[in-house]
């Protein structure tokens, strides 16, 4: 707090009454000894208003691009939310207050969408970062090729998730798709992927798994090379086995990239909607005919730029942010108490 | 680490402070660059002008060697085509240009889906076509969809889509059926639930691993697409649920969906593509524009095999019109290459390439489809049944929410009884839930 105060302090003009403290002053008398008063003073000045301002001047365009592509739209869309906006109808904005919120809480379609996000998310997510942990873990091996198989591992990250998902409609196709056809050997009826609750909600989680479970595998491949090895010279001493040393030397190590790659995910999981929509095929912004598989992305864009109610789908993006908010609050909380148990 | 890279870094840094300064100076710039060359337009002199037509999906244009064509006859314009696939992509994002008033194309193409949100909503940022055309070339109920309350056209026919019905001859011959495509057009005549009854009859003798039809949504839109009420009525009301032409095309769709005859795909969907090359349905309604799907999809195995019989009832399924918007800089221009795209000789060029049937009835006398179509089909006379619905098919209202509500039908309430084994009314009181949502009730 102080810091940012003397910082705001340094960058206000009326910083010349007190030349002295001014790191700028300093260098100067310290460089040129007493300054002749004409040309000499209009030059000190500007240097050390270089100083001052050139901090401000470099991190600028982040701020700009954040203002004009980020903090402009998001209180926009707040704006937009507490109207009655419709596409085709931009200029007229009529105030309606909460109806919008008020609205979707009323709404089984918001629900509905806000589960299915929640379980999509869990039955992505978990199995996602248990796989990657255990890849991570074989891949630490001396292996022959390593290169090769973190290359591979990569791999899905890489394709585009248009190019995944068409594949994997395909796969999943009830009438004729590979994973029908394997059923079929072990006796199992075809399943309707698409249409079926649980069917669809899982399709979509493998398509997520399959893109990301090599990039986290990567990213916990790079922290358990940071361990250090005498600790597993010293547990393999006190005569851990591979099991144990992974269950205790391994993990707890690992824990703060864990909590990373947890973060990283939740968010992934919350605003997951290309998966779905391509999924779908056409009309796949409702996510099945029942909206099974009908994520708060989904909801959002079929709400704005299908249906054309654009307050609505603000008011289903705000609701998206906060939702967001919360989910980071939770993450907070259990990272600092990871942190003190420790 | 830090101190050594400092000097780099700092280039760097300025650099990218350089790079994106003249990015956004190049972005701001590009308005005046074109109204500096909109002026050398205007006046006739040496530059050339650069017409950009918003189109989606293939619309034709550039297949049939249309923009080739004019700009040869036109050598001081060039035309640019912006091509979106999808037009559940491709009508926000104009509607947000048109609104903004920069940004949008010479010429935009308008959906039939969504013409009725145009004219009511968008019918002042578009030039009226309506003084510079004879409208009576064009098929009356396409002009008038296209045209708002004070009589302003706001865009120009392109294609029609007057339905019949494909079928698979072999299938058909193989499931003991009537195999001619004229006694078949006689068993059908007059109501979809014939159709549907000779689809129970195929299903009882069906060629293994075969349904009669593809969907059960494409029956509703085919029947409807003959029905002269469909969701809004004159005045622009929202009347779905007491509509008849609903009641009707939403019956013969739930005969379809409850008889086991349906291959239960979505149309356009991957899936349905590979059931068209596996041949494992043998009926499609068909507007003329699906005949090039079909083409494309069933390949060198279904060439011989499909034939054309005319549909149960007169009806249109789709097509397209094109407007200028008024921010364009290029209005002249625009409108001329407008008036020549939707010409009929143009249109019969467009079905010459791609069957997109022309929605100017003095095209009809002159059309010919290519000779491989033709030979696809069995030779079917594909001139005269689409010509006979196109100009037969009753004038339809379209109203603003036409295309979601269409979509709640078809994808939410019929798909719940075609593929989840919901029931007739279950699946209408989830389109009804559905179409309230939409409509924001």
């Amino acid at each position: 707090m102080t810091s940012s105060k003397q910082a705001l302090a340094h960058s206000a003009p009326s910083a010349d009454a007190a030349p002295g403290s001014q790191p700028g002053a300093a260098r100067r008398a310290h460089g040129r000894g007493t300054p002749p008063p004409g040309p000499g003073s209009w030059r000190s000045r500007l240097y050390r208003w270089d100083m001052k301002a050139s901090p401000y001047a470099f991190i600028a365009p982040f701020f700009i691009f954040f203002g004009a592509f980020g903090l402009v739209p998001l209180l926009y869309t707040a704006w937009y939310s507490l109207h009655n906006v419709q596409l085709s109808n931009l200029d007229q904005q009529t105030w309606v207050g909460l109806d919008n919120y008020k609205n979707l809480m009323s709404s089984d379609f918001f629900w509905g969408a806000l589960q299915n996000t929640f379980t999509i998310g869990v039955i992505s997510t978990v199995p996602q970062l248990i796989m990657a942990i255990g890849i991570a873990h074989l891949l630490n091996y001396k292996l022959r090729g390593s290169t090769m198989w973190r290359v591979v591992m990569l791999t899905p990250y890489a394709t585009s998730v248009a190019a995944a998902t068409l594949v994997f409609v395909l796969l999943y196709s009830w009438d004729g798709g590979m994973i029908n056809w394997l059923l079929n050997f072990v006796g199992v009826d075809p399943i309707n992927w698409r249409e079926s609750t649980w069917g669809s909600q899982f399709a979509v989680s493998s398509i997520v798994i399959w893109r990301w479970t090599g990039y986290n595998a990567l990213i916990y491949l790079a922290a358990m090379q940071a361990i250090p090895s005498d600790l597993y010279e010293s547990a393999s001493l006190d005569g851990a086995n591979r099991w144990q040393q992974f269950r205790h030397v391994t993990i707890p190590m690992l824990r703060p990239t864990i909590l990373f790659t947890v973060v990283v995910s939740t968010i992934g999981a919350t605003q997951l909607f290309g998966e779905p929509l391509l999924f779908g095929g056409v009309s796949g912004s409702k996510g099945g005919s029942e909206h099974q598989y009908q994520t708060l992305g989904l909801y959002m864009y079929d709400q704005g730029w299908i249906i054309g109610n654009l307050g609505k789908a603000s008011a289903i993006a705000w609701t998206m942010f906060l939702i967001l908010l919360i989910v980071a609050a939770i993450n907070l909380l259990i990272t600092r108490r990871l942190r003190k148990s420790q | 680490m830090r101190t050594s890279t400092h000097g780099p870094r700092r280039l760097v840094v300025l650099a990218a402070v350089a790079a994106l300064t003249t990015g956004l100076l190049a972005g701001c710039a590009e308005d005046s660059d074109d109204g500096s060359s909109d002026s050398d337009g205007g006046s006739g002199g040496g530059g050339k002008t650069t017409l950009t037509i918003g189109t989606f999906g293939v619309f034709g244009y550039k297949q049939a060697g249309l923009y080739d064509e004019y700009m040869k006859q036109n050598p001081d314009i060039t035309i640019k085509e912006n091509v979106t696939t999808r037009t559940d992509v491709y009508w926000p994002k104009t509607l947000t240009r048109l609104q903004a008033g920069s940004g949008a194309d010479d010429i935009q193409a308008i959906e039939i889906g969504n013409i009725a949100e145009a004219v009511q909503t968008q019918g002042d940022k578009f030039v009226d076509l309506g003084k510079e055309v004879d409208k009576s070339q064009w098929l009356d109920w396409k002009t008038a969809q296209a045209t708002t309350k004070d009589g302003k056209t706001i865009g120009l026919g392109t294609d029609v889509g007057p339905m019949a019905v494909c079928y698979r001859k072999d299938l058909f011959k193989a499931a003991g059926l009537e195999t001619d495509r004229t006694k078949l057009a006689e068993q059908w005549k007059g109501d979809w639930s014939k159709y549907v009854g000779v689809g129970k009859d195929y299903m009882k003798k069906a060629p293994k691993g075969t349904k009669f039809v593809d969907s059960a949504a494409s029956i509703y839109n085919a029947a409807l697409g003959g029905e002269s009420e469909r969701y809004y009525d004159k005045d622009g009301n929202v009347v779905w649920d007491k509509s008849s032409g609903v009641k009707k095309a939403w019956d013969a769709s739930m005969e379809v969906a409850t008889s086991n005859m349906s291959s239960k795909l979505k149309q356009f969907d991957k899936p349905w593509d590979q059931a068209l090359a596996n041949g494992s349905f043998a009926t499609v309604a068909c507007p003329a524009w699906m005949l090039g799907y079909i083409q494309e999809k069933s390949g060198d195995s279904g060439k011989g095999n499909w034939d054309v019989a005319a549909a149960p009832t007169a009806a249109n399924w789709g097509g397209s019109f094109v407007g200028v918007p008024t921010a364009g800089k290029h209005q002249k221009e625009a409108v001329a290459l407008a008036k020549w795209l939707t010409a009929p000789e143009q249109q019969a060029k467009v079905f010459a390439k791609q069957a997109s049937f022309p929605s100017t009835p003095s095209a009809y006398a002159s059309l010919k489809p290519q000779a491989a179509t033709t030979a696809f089909f069995s030779d079917a006379p594909l001139t005269q049944i689409f010509s006979d619905s196109a100009k037969t098919s009753p004038a339809q209202i379209f109203g603003i929410k036409d295309q979601p509500i269409n979509t709640a039908i078809s994808d939410i309430g019929i798909l719940q009884v075609e593929q989840k084994g919901k029931s007739p009314d279950q699946g209408w009181d989830a389109a009804s839930k559905e179409i309230k949502d939409v409509l924001g009730q």
